[in-house]
């Protein structure tokens, strides 16, 4: 018997802001006015359907086909039953454009934005329902964690990962083959495991996203992780902005410990793993590991001086494996398809796809996943459709607060690890923000700053210290009464934040000034004026 | 630093600018002894709020030491005749360089205008029940938002820190300049603030 | 007891293994700079005034709390880590509020001394006025915001030296401050045995003995080394 029709309706965070429960709520009812039973045309929840600007979204799939509409309202929830239906005496999918009253809200699935993305992370993203451990397990989650169990030592698997090429994806692009080495390989005694889920770039949302869509695969990547470094408990550390993300990892966790797929004798295995849900309490700096590790503790949330890495003394002095959501999402396609699959995927240097969180000046806002090396041109201006009023892109930010902003005469450079650090940026976790021309590069700058100085966790002088500074240099700036002293002073702040920081924050916060000041120095230069007419304000400082 | 101070056998130019501190480091000037003999040989005082009767801040002066921060509009006008007519000028003392207990007021209403505070403060809630805020336009010189120190207002070619600095301090900085050389500004002899 | 050698500033240098880079620039007489780092408390590493260089680490490492390690080639005053000291000494002028000639620990303060041992002759940076309090509640002891400058060795000192935990720190970035017990005025908290040894390691006259005014502050900072080595290694100084 053929599956029934289903309409796939988006019910992650940014289609849910756009109304889509309400949707849902309307399209049950509209099936029930129509006669239908729920057997004959499944609604199913499901996460994001990548193209985020356009919520809410609903996947209408029929038999050798699917359509996707965007913008649907409760008041459609009719013509969408109706479409999901095979029309009497036709074939045809489509209806004739005259009438049609979805005409407006389609989306063509042949589009770039959706044409030249490659799902590999985000393969269950749209497809699984995330309330549901049934529905994942019939799309194949578990899988490979039961074949690994059964089938691999340890070493196979980390054997797997490291063929596979996969740096880590919070943004420093570490090789993670070699970090599970590393602490797989620590003396004998407890480790743990640990999923960086703190996602706080402003303008980054993959994270989110996979842990509302998908949750089951973060915890079977992580319940592998775990496996090959030999640890039997982990936390998920996760933003308490992410309050429908939490609930559905702590739904996940609870079916798949009463799956047997969580806890002691995992499926009937000696392997046992305790997997805790542990949220942040609002501090960007818990992102940073050492941070995040005396957070699970229970303690303040401070970098640390590294070394010792976690992987050698981590949580409780115990070797601790800690990656981001979207390390851990990767692995179980990784082991279904084999590491030199993946490893086929990208450049020399950074394999795979990766998922970015495509937002800004933008036609089509949304979740994106594409090859590493794709051009970044490709991806803000042919997936992402360019400025919305056609006018030209004049940067691209990249890598939030810790990152910088990319010139349009640079958008040709491949997105990896090594270009976007050459280009003074970097790849961060993934959040990219599209700026049309009319945007100020020192106000950016100023904008960023000033979320690092309200994010400094305060512990080392140059970075609660020397942001205030840069921050109020960058007012300056903003206000157009700098100096030419001021922009020797800025220049020397920033060298001085970025080699002198205690951790990453500290010393990738002056990114965003020293990006723009490298490509778009005469704005900043404009906005100097004379120092004698400083004076007369009374507000000048030295 | 421009090196106007090396025409042999011209007198120089010297001139003590006082601006919003408490005058300890001109009394710490005159401490200065029987150098003062020496200084005279050597310099001409051609304004001075302790050596000089002039009122007007003359031209062509070839060091000015200035104490005190700069606190309100007669400041601000003295410290940019100053630059405006001098080869080299000094932040003398910590009121200069850090607006040290003058810009402690700077501490009310979070600094950005704390003129009206400090005001408010001193002529009305801590007065009798006849306080009032002083008015005399042209008389008495309008306390600017914030005290600065000098080099936020003016460029200053040399730094002598202290409160005050010392007798030996300020004569160990002047009889370099004496030989149109910049004075080693380091050590706890030189540089220590307090 | 096994040895590491290594090169500070040229002069080739021998540690115990397990050793700080600190200790190893101490032997060379290298005349590193801290503020934060204390003999006897954990090294947290947050003034960054020990930064140094050593040479193919592409980074610069605080040597408080780095391991000193075989073969190393380190560079204790490059003219760009001279020039981070002073701004990092100006940053901390400059966001609190410190001024020596009215302070307790005038003469004796070493954010005083830091400032002539960097050079530092002004602040490049305004001063920034931030509003802070004063606790006078407890009997024996004040604490004077204006004047600290987040070194926590007085929240170490009392965590790992005396046991009792009295300190931490509150609020984040600029907004930091220390705080008592569960943010009480430090004369409620139970905790506090009075010791004083926070009075006596705070390196500014942010923590002061109600007795002492403008300039009578006589800190001793050697103590948490004394009691841990006594402690630890049985060993004491008067012995």
């Amino acid at each position: 018997m053929p599956a029934p029709p289903q309409l796939r309706c988006c019910d992650a965070s940014g289609c849910r802001s756009a109304g889509s429960q309400a949707l849902r709520t309307a399209l049950e009812a509209a099936r029930e006015a129509a006669g239908l039973q729920p057997g004959q045309l499944t609604i199913k929840p499901v996460g994001c359907l990548r193209l985020c600007g356009s919520g809410p979204l609903v996947a209408c799939d029929r038999p050798g086909q699917s359509h996707l509409f965007g913008r649907v309202a409760a008041e459609q929830a009719g013509a969408l039953i109706a479409a999901a239906l095979p029309a009497a005496g036709s074939d045809d999918a489509v209806p004739a454009a005259t009438g049609d009253p979805l005409a407006a809200h389609r989306l063509d699935l042949e589009a770039p934005f959706f044409a030249l993305q490659q799902s590999v992370v985000l393969e269950g993203c749209g497809q699984v329902n995330p309330d549901s451990i049934d529905d994942a397990l019939s799309l194949g989650a578990y899988t490979q964690l039961r074949r690994v169990l059964e089938e691999c030592t340890p070493e196979q698997v980390r054997d797997e990962v490291r063929r596979s090429g996969l740096r880590g994806r919070g943004g420093a692009g570490y090789p993670t083959g070699l970090k599970w080495d590393t602490v797989a390989l620590q003396p004998p005694g407890p480790r743990y495991v640990v999923c960086n889920a703190d996602e706080g770039d402003p303008g980054a949302f993959m994270d989110r996203s996979v842990l509302e869509s998908d949750p089951h695969r973060l915890i079977e990547g992580m319940a592998i992780a775990a496996y090959a470094v030999g640890a039997e408990r982990g936390f998920v550390y996760v933003r308490a902005e992410y309050p429908l993300a939490i609930e559905r990892l702590r739904l996940a966790l609870q079916q798949a410990r009463s799956r047997h797929l969580l806890g002691n004798h995992i499926d009937g295995t000696p392997f046992n793993l305790r997997l805790e849900v542990r949220v942040g309490a609002g501090a960007y700096v818990c992102g940073e590991e050492t941070a995040l590790l005396l957070s699970i503790q229970g303690q303040r949330g401070m970098p640390q001086p590294r070394p010792p890495f976690p992987a050698q003394s981590g949580l409780w002095g115990a070797p601790t494996l800690i990656n981001n959501v979207e390390t851990f999402t990767a692995v179980p396609v990784i082991l279904r398809e084999g590491g030199d699959w993946y490893a086929s995927i990208g450049t020399e240097r950074s394999k795979g796809t990766k998922v970015f969180a495509l937002s800004g000046a933008v036609v089509n806002t949304g979740l994106v996943e594409v090859p590493m090396g794709t051009p970044l041109r490709t991806v803000v201006e042919v997936i992402g459709g360019g400025v919305p009023d056609g006018s030209p892109i004049k940067a691209v930010q990249t890598g939030g607060p810790s990152g910088g902003c990319i010139p349009s005469e640079r958008l040709d450079t491949p997105v990896d690890y090594e270009s976007l650090l050459e280009l003074g940026s970097m790849m961060g976790s993934g959040g990219m923000v599209v700026m049309g021309p009319t945007t100020s590069m020192p106000e950016v700058a100023r904008h960023f700053m000033g979320f690092s100085v309200n994010e400094s966790c305060g512990k080392c002088v140059p970075c609660r210290a020397g942001t205030v500074q840069l921050a109020q240099l960058l007012d300056r700036f903003v206000e157009r009464r700098a100096t030419p002293a001021d922009m020797e002073r800025l220049d020397a702040l920033c060298q001085m934040v970025k080699v002198t920081s205690l951790c990453g924050l500290g010393q990738s916060a002056p990114n965003p000034v020293l990006s723009t000041l490298r490509w778009f120095r005469h704005e900043y230069e404009a906005a100097c004026r004379e120092p004698s007419a400083c004076v007369a304000t009374g507000r000048v400082t030295g | 630093m421009s090196p106007p101070l090396s025409a042999p056998g011209r007198r120089l130019r010297l001139a003590t600018v006082w601006l919003a501190g408490c005058s300890g480091c001109h009394m710490s000037f005159l401490d200065l002894d029987e150098f003062l003999f020496d200084l005279a040989e050597r310099a001409d005082v051609v304004f001075s709020p302790v050596g000089t009767d002039a009122k007007i801040y003359p031209e062509n002066v070839d060091i000015a030491l200035v104490e005190g921060a700069v606190a309100n509009v007669d400041n601000l006008e003295l410290a940019l005749q100053v630059r405006e007519r001098t080869a080299l000028v000094i932040s003398f003392g910590d009121c200069a360089v850090t607006a040290n207990v003058p810009g402690l007021r700077n501490l009310l209403d979070g600094g950005h205008d704390s003129a009206k505070a400090v005001l408010e403060r001193g002529y009305l809630e801590l007065a009798d029940a006849t306080g009032q805020l002083p008015f005399a336009p042209g008389i008495v010189p309008e306390l600017l938002p914030r005290v600065l120190p000098l080099h936020a207002v003016i460029p200053v070619d040399l730094y002598l820190p202290g409160c005050p600095p010392s007798a030996e301090r300020i004569r160990e900085a002047i009889t370099p300049l004496l030989a149109g050389e910049r004075p080693a500004m380091e050590g706890a002899a030189m540089l220590r603030f307090g | 007891m096994s040895v590491v050698t290594l090169t500070v500033n040229g002069h080739d240098v021998a540690v115990p293994a397990g050793a700080s880079l600190l200790e190893a620039t101490r032997v060379a007489q290298a005349g590193v700079p801290t503020l934060c780092h204390l003999d006897g408390l954990t090294p947290v590493a947050a003034c960054r005034l020990c930064l140094v260089e050593v040479e193919g680490s592409g980074k610069l490492l605080a040597a408080c709390s780095t391991a000193a390690a075989e073969g190393m080639v380190v560079h204790t005053h490059t003219p760009q880590l001279q020039e981070f000291r002073r701004m990092a000494v100006e940053l901390i002028f400059a966001e609190g509020n410190h001024v020596c000639a009215v302070c307790v620990a005038n003469t004796h303060c070493e954010l005083q001394d830091m400032a002539v041992s960097v050079g530092m002759d002004h602040s490049r940076f305004p001063y920034q006025y931030p509003h802070r309090s004063v606790d006078a509640s407890h009997p024996q002891f004040t604490l004077d915001h204006n004047r600290c400058i987040l070194c926590t060795r007085c929240v170490r000192v009392c965590d790992e030296i005396e046991g009792a935990h009295v300190w931490d720190i509150g609020s984040r970035g600029g907004h930091c401050h220390i705080v008592a017990g569960l943010d009480e005025p430090w004369g409620q908290v139970q905790a506090c045995t009075s010791c004083g040894k926070c009075v006596e390691v705070c390196p500014t006259g942010a923590l002061f003995r109600n007795s002492d005014t403008t300039a009578e502050k006589q800190p001793d900072a050697s103590l948490p080394a004394l009691l841990r080595s006594a402690r630890e290694q049985h060993r004491w100084n008067n012995q």
